[in-house]
Protein backbone atom coordinates (compact mmCIF):
# COMPACT_ATOMS: atom_id res chain seq x y z
CA UNK A 1 0.00 0.00 0.00
CA UNK A 2 1.06 3.35 -0.96
CA UNK A 3 2.09 5.54 2.42
CA UNK A 4 0.04 8.89 3.54
CA UNK A 5 0.54 11.70 1.26
CA UNK A 6 -1.74 14.30 2.88
CA UNK A 7 -1.48 15.68 6.76
CA UNK A 8 -4.19 14.78 8.92
CA UNK A 9 -6.82 17.58 9.60
CA UNK A 10 -6.77 19.11 6.46
CA UNK A 11 -9.64 19.63 4.16
CA UNK A 12 -9.60 17.14 1.52
CA UNK A 13 -12.64 18.13 -0.36
CA UNK A 14 -15.26 20.70 -0.52
CA UNK A 15 -18.84 21.03 -1.23
CA UNK A 16 -20.62 25.13 -1.46
CA UNK A 17 -24.07 25.19 -3.14
CA UNK A 18 -23.84 22.30 -5.04
CA UNK A 19 -26.89 21.81 -7.05
CA UNK A 20 -27.88 20.77 -10.47
CA UNK A 21 -30.71 22.62 -12.79
CA UNK A 22 -33.47 21.17 -10.51
CA UNK A 23 -32.29 20.09 -6.83
CA UNK A 24 -31.74 21.12 -3.68
CA UNK A 25 -27.69 22.49 -3.20
CA UNK A 26 -25.50 20.52 -1.11
CA UNK A 27 -22.96 22.23 1.08
CA UNK A 28 -20.46 19.97 3.50
CA UNK A 29 -16.39 18.96 3.73
CA UNK A 30 -15.08 16.51 4.14
CA UNK A 31 -11.27 16.52 6.21
CA UNK A 32 -8.46 14.18 5.19
CA UNK A 33 -8.69 10.54 5.93
CA UNK A 34 -12.46 10.68 7.02
CA UNK A 35 -15.68 9.30 5.82
CA UNK A 36 -18.74 11.07 5.47
CA UNK A 37 -21.96 9.24 4.76
CA UNK A 38 -24.84 10.15 3.40
CA UNK A 39 -28.41 8.63 3.76
CA UNK A 40 -31.76 9.68 2.56
CA UNK A 41 -34.86 7.75 0.41
CA UNK A 42 -33.98 6.47 -2.72
CA UNK A 43 -34.71 9.64 -5.03
CA UNK A 44 -33.18 11.76 -2.69
CA UNK A 45 -30.52 13.12 -5.09
CA UNK A 46 -27.65 11.14 -3.24
CA UNK A 47 -26.29 9.60 -7.01
CA UNK A 48 -26.92 12.78 -8.69
CA UNK A 49 -24.59 14.48 -6.18
CA UNK A 50 -21.70 12.02 -5.84
CA UNK A 51 -22.29 12.62 -10.35
CA UNK A 52 -21.66 16.62 -9.70
CA UNK A 53 -18.98 16.11 -7.38
CA UNK A 54 -16.88 13.63 -9.89
CA UNK A 55 -18.08 16.27 -12.62
CA UNK A 56 -20.11 14.05 -14.82
CA UNK A 57 -22.74 16.14 -14.96
CA UNK A 58 -23.35 19.64 -15.44
CA UNK A 59 -23.88 21.48 -11.79
CA UNK A 60 -23.84 24.84 -9.95
CA UNK A 61 -22.08 26.07 -7.08
CA UNK A 62 -18.30 24.80 -6.23
CA UNK A 63 -15.98 21.75 -5.17
CA UNK A 64 -12.52 21.85 -4.24
CA UNK A 65 -9.95 19.25 -3.27
CA UNK A 66 -6.94 20.65 -1.33
CA UNK A 67 -8.40 24.05 -1.91
CA UNK A 68 -8.59 23.62 -5.89
CA UNK A 69 -11.70 24.27 -7.47
CA UNK A 70 -12.89 21.64 -9.94
CA UNK A 71 -13.24 24.03 -12.80
CA UNK A 72 -9.22 25.25 -12.45
CA UNK A 73 -8.11 21.25 -13.31
CA UNK A 74 -8.50 19.40 -16.10
CA UNK A 75 -11.40 17.31 -16.11
CA UNK A 76 -9.57 14.13 -16.74
CA UNK A 77 -7.28 15.26 -13.68
CA UNK A 78 -10.19 16.00 -11.39
CA UNK A 79 -11.78 12.08 -11.95
CA UNK A 80 -8.63 10.53 -11.44
CA UNK A 81 -8.40 12.29 -7.75
CA UNK A 82 -12.02 12.41 -7.51
CA UNK A 83 -12.58 8.60 -7.75
CA UNK A 84 -16.63 7.72 -8.22
CA UNK A 85 -17.79 3.95 -7.87
CA UNK A 86 -21.29 3.77 -8.69
CA UNK A 87 -23.52 1.74 -7.73
CA UNK A 88 -23.89 -0.66 -10.96
CA UNK A 89 -20.17 -0.34 -12.45
CA UNK A 90 -19.81 -0.37 -15.63
CA UNK A 91 -17.02 -1.90 -18.31
CA UNK A 92 -16.03 -1.65 -21.39
CA UNK A 93 -15.10 -5.05 -22.48
CA UNK A 94 -15.98 -8.48 -20.27
CA UNK A 95 -12.41 -9.21 -19.64
CA UNK A 96 -11.04 -8.09 -16.10
CA UNK A 97 -7.73 -7.36 -17.28
CA UNK A 98 -8.25 -5.31 -19.85
CA UNK A 99 -9.71 -2.41 -16.77
CA UNK A 100 -6.70 -3.25 -14.74
CA UNK A 101 -3.04 -4.67 -14.97
CA UNK A 102 -1.96 -7.69 -13.23
CA UNK A 103 -0.02 -6.25 -10.13
CA UNK A 104 0.94 -7.39 -7.01
CA UNK A 105 -1.43 -4.20 -5.43
CA UNK A 106 -4.25 -5.92 -7.31
CA UNK A 107 -3.51 -9.67 -5.99
CA UNK A 108 -3.47 -7.72 -2.54
CA UNK A 109 -6.71 -6.10 -2.79
CA UNK A 110 -7.88 -9.67 -4.07
CA UNK A 111 -7.28 -11.24 -1.24
CA UNK A 112 -8.14 -8.71 1.17
CA UNK A 113 -11.80 -8.30 -0.54
CA UNK A 114 -12.07 -12.04 -0.16
CA UNK A 115 -12.31 -12.53 -3.97
CA UNK A 116 -11.05 -15.36 -5.97
CA UNK A 117 -7.72 -15.35 -7.57
CA UNK A 118 -8.93 -16.11 -10.56
CA UNK A 119 -11.68 -14.02 -10.92
CA UNK A 120 -8.94 -11.68 -13.05
CA UNK A 121 -9.22 -14.49 -15.58
CA UNK A 122 -13.29 -15.05 -15.56
CA UNK A 123 -15.59 -13.09 -18.05
CA UNK A 124 -16.50 -10.21 -15.73
CA UNK A 125 -20.14 -11.32 -17.03
CA UNK A 126 -19.63 -15.18 -15.36
CA UNK A 127 -18.73 -12.92 -12.07
CA UNK A 128 -21.69 -12.12 -9.45
CA UNK A 129 -22.95 -8.80 -8.80
CA UNK A 130 -20.77 -8.91 -5.52
CA UNK A 131 -17.71 -10.05 -7.36
CA UNK A 132 -18.14 -6.99 -10.07
CA UNK A 133 -18.67 -4.19 -7.14
CA UNK A 134 -15.85 -5.47 -5.78
CA UNK A 135 -13.47 -5.14 -8.72
CA UNK A 136 -14.54 -2.17 -9.50
CA UNK A 137 -13.81 -0.74 -5.71
CA UNK A 138 -10.59 -2.14 -6.66
CA UNK A 139 -10.57 -0.35 -10.31
CA UNK A 140 -10.73 2.75 -8.21
CA UNK A 141 -8.01 2.21 -5.70
CA UNK A 142 -5.76 1.35 -8.10
CA UNK A 143 -5.57 5.32 -8.91
CA UNK A 144 -4.90 5.99 -5.25
CA UNK A 145 -7.46 8.93 -5.45
CA UNK A 146 -7.47 11.79 -2.92
CA UNK A 147 -11.32 11.56 -2.92
CA UNK A 148 -13.25 8.20 -2.98
CA UNK A 149 -17.04 8.96 -3.66
CA UNK A 150 -19.07 5.08 -2.76
CA UNK A 151 -22.87 4.85 -4.10
CA UNK A 152 -24.10 1.55 -2.27
CA UNK A 153 -20.86 -0.24 -2.24
CA UNK A 154 -21.97 -3.21 -0.34
CA UNK A 155 -25.38 -3.51 -1.48
CA UNK A 156 -24.88 -7.14 -2.99
CA UNK A 157 -22.76 -8.35 -0.11
CA UNK A 158 -23.05 -10.51 2.45
CA UNK A 159 -21.96 -9.75 6.25
CA UNK A 160 -18.73 -11.12 6.23
CA UNK A 161 -17.53 -9.52 2.48
CA UNK A 162 -19.10 -6.15 3.89
CA UNK A 163 -16.66 -6.01 7.11
CA UNK A 164 -13.95 -7.31 4.52
CA UNK A 165 -14.52 -4.14 1.98
CA UNK A 166 -14.90 -1.83 5.04
CA UNK A 167 -11.34 -2.85 6.73
CA UNK A 168 -10.15 -1.96 2.89
CA UNK A 169 -11.61 1.49 3.13
CA UNK A 170 -10.11 1.78 6.95
CA UNK A 171 -6.87 1.45 5.17
CA UNK A 172 -7.37 4.04 2.48
CA UNK A 173 -8.45 6.46 5.18
CA UNK A 174 -5.07 5.81 6.71
CA UNK A 175 -3.48 6.86 4.14
CA UNK A 176 -5.20 10.52 4.05
CA UNK A 177 -7.91 9.45 0.97
CA UNK A 178 -11.36 10.74 2.16
CA UNK A 179 -14.41 8.93 1.42
CA UNK A 180 -18.19 10.09 0.99
CA UNK A 181 -20.29 7.02 1.36
CA UNK A 182 -23.90 6.99 -0.18
CA UNK A 183 -25.71 4.26 1.57
CA UNK A 184 -28.80 2.78 2.66
CA UNK A 185 -27.89 0.91 5.27
CA UNK A 186 -27.56 3.32 8.54
CA UNK A 187 -25.23 0.74 10.40
CA UNK A 188 -22.65 0.69 8.02
CA UNK A 189 -22.87 4.52 7.66
CA UNK A 190 -22.53 4.55 11.74
CA UNK A 191 -19.48 2.33 11.43
CA UNK A 192 -17.54 4.32 8.84
CA UNK A 193 -18.73 7.66 9.39
CA UNK A 194 -17.27 10.40 11.62
CA UNK A 195 -20.00 12.87 10.39
CA UNK A 196 -23.42 11.81 8.65
CA UNK A 197 -25.85 13.80 6.63
CA UNK A 198 -29.51 13.04 5.82
CA UNK A 199 -31.27 14.50 2.65
CA UNK A 200 -35.08 14.60 2.82
CA UNK A 201 -37.77 16.69 1.79
CA UNK A 202 -35.71 18.96 -0.19
CA UNK A 203 -32.65 19.75 2.42
CA UNK A 204 -29.31 18.12 3.24
CA UNK A 205 -29.41 17.78 7.62
CA UNK A 206 -26.28 16.58 9.63
CA UNK A 207 -27.49 13.98 12.38
CA UNK A 208 -26.27 14.19 15.40
CA UNK A 209 -23.71 11.34 16.64
CA UNK B 1 -19.05 2.83 -81.79
CA UNK B 2 -22.09 5.14 -82.09
CA UNK B 3 -24.01 5.67 -78.75
CA UNK B 4 -27.18 3.54 -78.51
CA UNK B 5 -30.39 6.04 -78.12
CA UNK B 6 -33.61 4.84 -76.42
CA UNK B 7 -36.42 5.65 -78.35
CA UNK B 8 -40.01 6.56 -77.27
CA UNK B 9 -40.76 2.36 -77.70
CA UNK B 10 -37.68 1.78 -75.86
CA UNK B 11 -39.17 3.45 -73.02
CA UNK B 12 -42.53 1.61 -73.68
CA UNK B 13 -40.75 -1.74 -73.16
CA UNK B 14 -39.15 -0.49 -69.51
CA UNK B 15 -43.08 0.55 -68.42
CA UNK B 16 -44.32 -2.70 -69.99
CA UNK B 17 -41.98 -4.47 -67.52
CA UNK B 18 -43.08 -2.50 -64.65
CA UNK B 19 -46.58 -3.22 -65.44
CA UNK B 20 -45.66 -6.93 -65.77
CA UNK B 21 -43.63 -6.90 -62.22
CA UNK B 22 -46.83 -5.66 -61.01
CA UNK B 23 -49.30 -8.14 -62.26
CA UNK B 24 -46.98 -11.11 -60.99
CA UNK B 25 -47.11 -8.82 -57.69
CA UNK B 26 -50.87 -9.42 -57.74
CA UNK B 27 -51.25 -13.02 -58.68
CA UNK B 28 -48.62 -13.77 -56.07
CA UNK B 29 -50.35 -11.57 -53.25
CA UNK B 30 -46.95 -9.20 -52.96
CA UNK B 31 -48.73 -6.12 -52.10
CA UNK B 32 -46.32 -4.68 -54.01
CA UNK B 33 -47.90 -3.34 -57.34
CA UNK B 34 -49.10 0.19 -55.80
CA UNK B 35 -45.55 0.73 -54.70
CA UNK B 36 -43.86 -0.42 -57.99
CA UNK B 37 -46.43 1.70 -60.47
CA UNK B 38 -45.75 4.60 -57.82
CA UNK B 39 -42.07 4.24 -57.52
CA UNK B 40 -41.38 4.15 -61.21
CA UNK B 41 -43.61 6.85 -62.49
CA UNK B 42 -41.74 8.94 -59.61
CA UNK B 43 -38.74 8.08 -61.02
CA UNK B 44 -39.51 8.63 -64.45
CA UNK B 45 -40.84 12.29 -63.99
CA UNK B 46 -37.69 12.57 -61.35
CA UNK B 47 -35.50 11.70 -64.00
CA UNK B 48 -37.49 13.71 -67.22
CA UNK B 49 -37.14 16.74 -65.32
CA UNK B 50 -33.07 16.13 -64.07
CA UNK B 51 -32.61 15.48 -67.64
CA UNK B 52 -34.57 18.89 -68.63
CA UNK B 53 -32.33 20.90 -65.32
CA UNK B 54 -29.20 19.60 -66.84
CA UNK B 55 -30.04 20.48 -70.64
CA UNK B 56 -30.82 24.07 -69.74
CA UNK B 57 -28.04 24.49 -67.44
CA UNK B 58 -25.85 23.27 -69.89
CA UNK B 59 -26.94 24.85 -72.48
CA UNK B 60 -26.76 28.45 -70.54
CA UNK B 61 -23.18 27.78 -69.74
CA UNK B 62 -23.60 29.84 -66.32
CA UNK B 63 -21.13 29.56 -63.48
CA UNK B 64 -24.65 30.78 -61.37
CA UNK B 65 -27.18 28.44 -62.89
CA UNK B 66 -24.41 25.73 -61.80
CA UNK B 67 -23.75 26.86 -58.28
CA UNK B 68 -27.64 27.55 -57.75
CA UNK B 69 -28.12 23.19 -58.68
CA UNK B 70 -25.15 22.39 -56.68
CA UNK B 71 -26.47 24.27 -53.74
CA UNK B 72 -29.97 22.91 -54.36
CA UNK B 73 -28.08 19.32 -54.68
CA UNK B 74 -26.07 19.96 -51.56
CA UNK B 75 -28.82 20.83 -49.21
CA UNK B 76 -31.14 17.92 -50.58
CA UNK B 77 -28.48 15.52 -49.42
CA UNK B 78 -27.90 16.95 -46.13
CA UNK B 79 -31.34 16.38 -45.39
CA UNK B 80 -31.44 12.89 -46.65
CA UNK B 81 -28.54 12.27 -44.72
CA UNK B 82 -29.64 13.28 -41.25
CA UNK B 83 -33.34 11.85 -42.05
CA UNK B 84 -32.33 8.49 -41.50
CA UNK B 85 -31.64 8.41 -37.73
CA UNK B 86 -33.75 6.46 -35.14
CA UNK B 87 -32.25 8.38 -32.24
CA UNK B 88 -30.79 12.02 -33.62
CA UNK B 89 -29.64 15.27 -32.13
CA UNK B 90 -31.91 18.53 -32.69
CA UNK B 91 -32.71 19.75 -35.76
CA UNK B 92 -30.00 22.61 -36.10
CA UNK B 93 -27.32 20.01 -34.75
CA UNK B 94 -28.73 17.13 -36.30
CA UNK B 95 -28.78 18.53 -40.24
CA UNK B 96 -26.63 20.65 -39.59
CA UNK B 97 -23.98 17.80 -38.90
CA UNK B 98 -25.33 16.11 -41.99
CA UNK B 99 -24.71 18.46 -44.21
CA UNK B 100 -21.38 19.76 -43.04
CA UNK B 101 -20.01 16.58 -43.10
CA UNK B 102 -21.56 15.39 -46.73
CA UNK B 103 -20.42 18.76 -48.08
CA UNK B 104 -16.84 18.57 -46.59
CA UNK B 105 -16.55 14.79 -48.30
CA UNK B 106 -17.73 15.43 -51.35
CA UNK B 107 -16.27 18.98 -52.22
CA UNK B 108 -12.53 17.75 -51.40
CA UNK B 109 -12.91 14.73 -53.82
CA UNK B 110 -14.60 16.67 -56.50
CA UNK B 111 -11.94 19.20 -56.50
CA UNK B 112 -9.43 16.65 -56.65
CA UNK B 113 -11.27 14.50 -59.68
CA UNK B 114 -12.04 18.02 -61.45
CA UNK B 115 -8.21 19.46 -61.06
CA UNK B 116 -6.33 16.48 -61.55
CA UNK B 117 -7.48 13.85 -63.18
CA UNK B 118 -10.14 14.99 -65.75
CA UNK B 119 -9.18 18.46 -66.06
CA UNK B 120 -12.16 20.17 -68.08
CA UNK B 121 -11.88 23.54 -69.44
CA UNK B 122 -12.90 25.80 -67.53
CA UNK B 123 -12.43 23.00 -64.81
CA UNK B 124 -16.18 24.12 -62.99
CA UNK B 125 -18.19 23.17 -66.22
CA UNK B 126 -21.55 22.06 -65.67
CA UNK B 127 -21.42 19.33 -68.03
CA UNK B 128 -18.24 17.65 -66.28
CA UNK B 129 -18.77 19.38 -62.76
CA UNK B 130 -22.51 18.70 -62.10
CA UNK B 131 -22.65 14.72 -62.93
CA UNK B 132 -19.74 14.32 -61.05
CA UNK B 133 -20.78 16.03 -58.05
CA UNK B 134 -24.21 14.37 -58.13
CA UNK B 135 -22.36 10.65 -58.03
CA UNK B 136 -20.34 11.43 -55.38
CA UNK B 137 -22.92 13.22 -53.18
CA UNK B 138 -25.22 10.16 -53.60
CA UNK B 139 -22.24 8.11 -52.01
CA UNK B 140 -20.53 10.29 -49.39
CA UNK B 141 -25.02 11.21 -48.34
CA UNK B 142 -24.84 7.72 -47.76
CA UNK B 143 -21.82 6.72 -45.87
CA UNK B 144 -22.75 9.87 -43.43
CA UNK B 145 -25.90 8.70 -42.83
CA UNK B 146 -24.48 5.39 -41.91
CA UNK B 147 -21.48 6.92 -40.09
CA UNK B 148 -23.99 8.51 -38.08
CA UNK B 149 -26.78 6.35 -37.51
CA UNK B 150 -24.16 3.61 -36.33
CA UNK B 151 -22.39 6.04 -33.64
CA UNK B 152 -25.41 7.09 -32.33
CA UNK B 153 -27.44 3.79 -32.04
CA UNK B 154 -23.34 2.73 -30.22
CA UNK B 155 -23.73 5.98 -27.85
CA UNK B 156 -26.73 5.57 -26.37
CA UNK B 157 -26.31 1.51 -26.15
CA UNK B 158 -22.86 1.88 -24.81
CA UNK B 159 -23.68 5.23 -22.34
CA UNK B 160 -22.33 3.59 -18.88
CA UNK B 161 -19.04 1.67 -20.59
CA UNK B 162 -18.21 5.31 -22.57
CA UNK B 163 -18.91 6.63 -18.87
CA UNK B 164 -16.59 3.86 -17.08
CA UNK B 165 -13.65 5.27 -18.87
CA UNK B 166 -14.65 8.90 -18.61
CA UNK B 167 -14.45 8.35 -14.67
CA UNK B 168 -11.26 6.90 -14.39
CA UNK B 169 -9.64 9.84 -16.35
CA UNK B 170 -10.28 9.04 -20.20
CA UNK B 171 -10.35 12.14 -22.20
CA UNK B 172 -13.62 12.11 -24.10
CA UNK B 173 -11.29 11.43 -27.01
CA UNK B 174 -9.68 8.36 -25.58
CA UNK B 175 -13.83 7.17 -24.15
CA UNK B 176 -14.66 7.09 -27.57
CA UNK B 177 -12.31 5.94 -30.10
CA UNK B 178 -13.64 3.03 -30.51
CA UNK B 179 -16.96 3.73 -31.40
CA UNK B 180 -15.85 6.21 -33.54
CA UNK B 181 -13.77 3.90 -35.49
CA UNK B 182 -16.78 1.60 -35.86
CA UNK B 183 -18.86 4.19 -37.39
CA UNK B 184 -16.61 4.80 -39.96
CA UNK B 185 -15.68 0.99 -40.40
CA UNK B 186 -19.55 0.44 -40.53
CA UNK B 187 -20.06 3.09 -42.89
CA UNK B 188 -17.46 2.58 -45.57
CA UNK B 189 -17.95 -1.23 -45.30
CA UNK B 190 -20.38 -1.27 -48.46
CA UNK B 191 -18.45 0.63 -50.17
CA UNK B 192 -15.89 -1.77 -50.06
CA UNK B 193 -17.46 -4.88 -50.91
CA UNK B 194 -18.35 -3.05 -53.86
CA UNK B 195 -14.68 -1.88 -54.60
CA UNK B 196 -13.74 -5.92 -54.07
CA UNK B 197 -17.02 -7.06 -56.43
CA UNK B 198 -16.37 -4.65 -59.29
CA UNK B 199 -15.87 -6.80 -62.36
CA UNK B 200 -16.25 -9.96 -60.90
CA UNK B 201 -19.70 -10.22 -58.84
CA UNK B 202 -21.60 -7.16 -60.64
CA UNK B 203 -20.40 -5.01 -63.63
CA UNK B 204 -20.02 -1.31 -62.42
CA UNK B 205 -22.63 0.88 -63.23
CA UNK B 206 -20.60 3.47 -64.60
CA UNK B 207 -18.85 1.96 -66.60
CA UNK B 208 -21.50 -0.28 -67.93
CA UNK B 209 -23.17 3.10 -68.83
CA UNK B 210 -20.24 4.22 -70.54
CA UNK B 211 -19.39 0.81 -72.57
CA UNK B 212 -23.56 0.98 -73.49
CA UNK B 213 -22.59 4.86 -74.47
CA UNK B 214 -19.90 3.40 -77.09
CA UNK B 215 -16.90 3.80 -75.14
CA UNK B 216 -13.95 1.57 -75.17
CA UNK B 217 -13.98 -1.12 -72.32
CA UNK B 218 -10.59 -0.06 -70.68
CA UNK B 219 -11.15 3.34 -71.26
CA UNK B 220 -14.76 2.55 -69.18
CA UNK B 221 -12.50 0.59 -66.62
CA UNK B 222 -10.27 3.34 -66.01
CA UNK B 223 -12.86 6.15 -65.32
CA UNK B 224 -14.87 3.69 -62.87
CA UNK B 225 -11.45 3.21 -61.36
CA UNK B 226 -11.13 6.76 -60.72
CA UNK B 227 -14.53 7.43 -59.79
CA UNK B 228 -14.31 4.24 -57.47
CA UNK B 229 -11.14 5.80 -55.63
CA UNK B 230 -12.91 9.17 -55.43
CA UNK B 231 -16.17 7.47 -53.78
CA UNK B 232 -14.26 5.55 -51.30
CA UNK B 233 -12.26 8.42 -50.17
CA UNK B 234 -15.10 11.03 -50.24
CA UNK B 235 -16.56 8.41 -48.03
CA UNK B 236 -14.22 7.78 -45.76
CA UNK B 237 -13.92 11.91 -45.14
CA UNK B 238 -17.70 12.56 -45.03
CA UNK B 239 -18.19 9.10 -42.34
CA UNK B 240 -15.12 10.79 -40.74
CA UNK B 241 -16.54 14.20 -40.27
CA UNK B 242 -19.88 13.34 -39.24
CA UNK B 243 -18.37 10.66 -36.45
CA UNK B 244 -16.15 13.31 -35.27
CA UNK B 245 -18.20 15.99 -35.15
CA UNK B 246 -21.47 14.05 -33.04
CA UNK B 247 -19.05 12.96 -30.65
CA UNK B 248 -17.90 16.40 -29.97
CA UNK B 249 -21.52 17.44 -29.70
CA UNK B 250 -22.43 14.57 -27.30
CA UNK B 251 -19.97 15.80 -24.86
CA UNK B 252 -18.99 19.16 -23.66
CA UNK B 253 -15.60 21.23 -22.72
CA UNK B 254 -15.22 19.38 -19.29
CA UNK B 255 -15.77 15.73 -21.05
CA UNK B 256 -19.26 15.16 -19.81
CA UNK B 257 -21.23 12.72 -21.85
CA UNK B 258 -24.19 14.96 -22.60
CA UNK B 259 -26.96 12.62 -23.73
CA UNK B 260 -29.66 15.31 -23.40
CA UNK B 261 -29.09 16.31 -26.30
CA UNK B 262 -30.16 13.28 -28.36
CA UNK B 263 -33.96 13.33 -29.33
CA UNK B 264 -35.43 9.95 -29.63
CA UNK B 265 -38.24 9.22 -32.05
CA UNK B 266 -40.23 6.18 -33.25
CA UNK B 267 -40.60 5.69 -36.99
CA UNK B 268 -43.37 4.08 -38.52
Amino acid sequence: MIAATYAAGTLALEVQGLCSAYGVPFTFSVLTGQCVAITGPSGSGKTVMLRMIADLDPHEGEVRINGQPCLDMPAERWRRLVQYVPAEPAWWSDIVLDHMADTDEVHDLIGRLGLREDCLRTPLSRLSTGERQRLALIRALLLHPRVLLLDEPCSALDAATTDRVEAVLQAVRARGTAIVLVSHNMQQAARMAGKRFRIAQGHMEEIAP
Amino acid sequence: MNPIVLTTGDMLVAAALIVTSSALSFLLSLGLQRALLVSAVRMAVQLALVGSVLLFVFGHASVWLTIGLLAFMFSAAGWEAGSRQQVRLCPGWHFGIAGVATATGTVIVVLIGLLTALQPHPWYVARTAIPLTGLLLGNVMNATSLSMNTLLSAITRERQAIEARIILGATRAQAMNGLIRQAIRAALLPTLNQMAAAGIVTMPGIMTGQILAGMNPLAASRYQVLLMSLIVSGNLIGATFAAYLMAWHLTDSRGRLRLERLLSRSRD
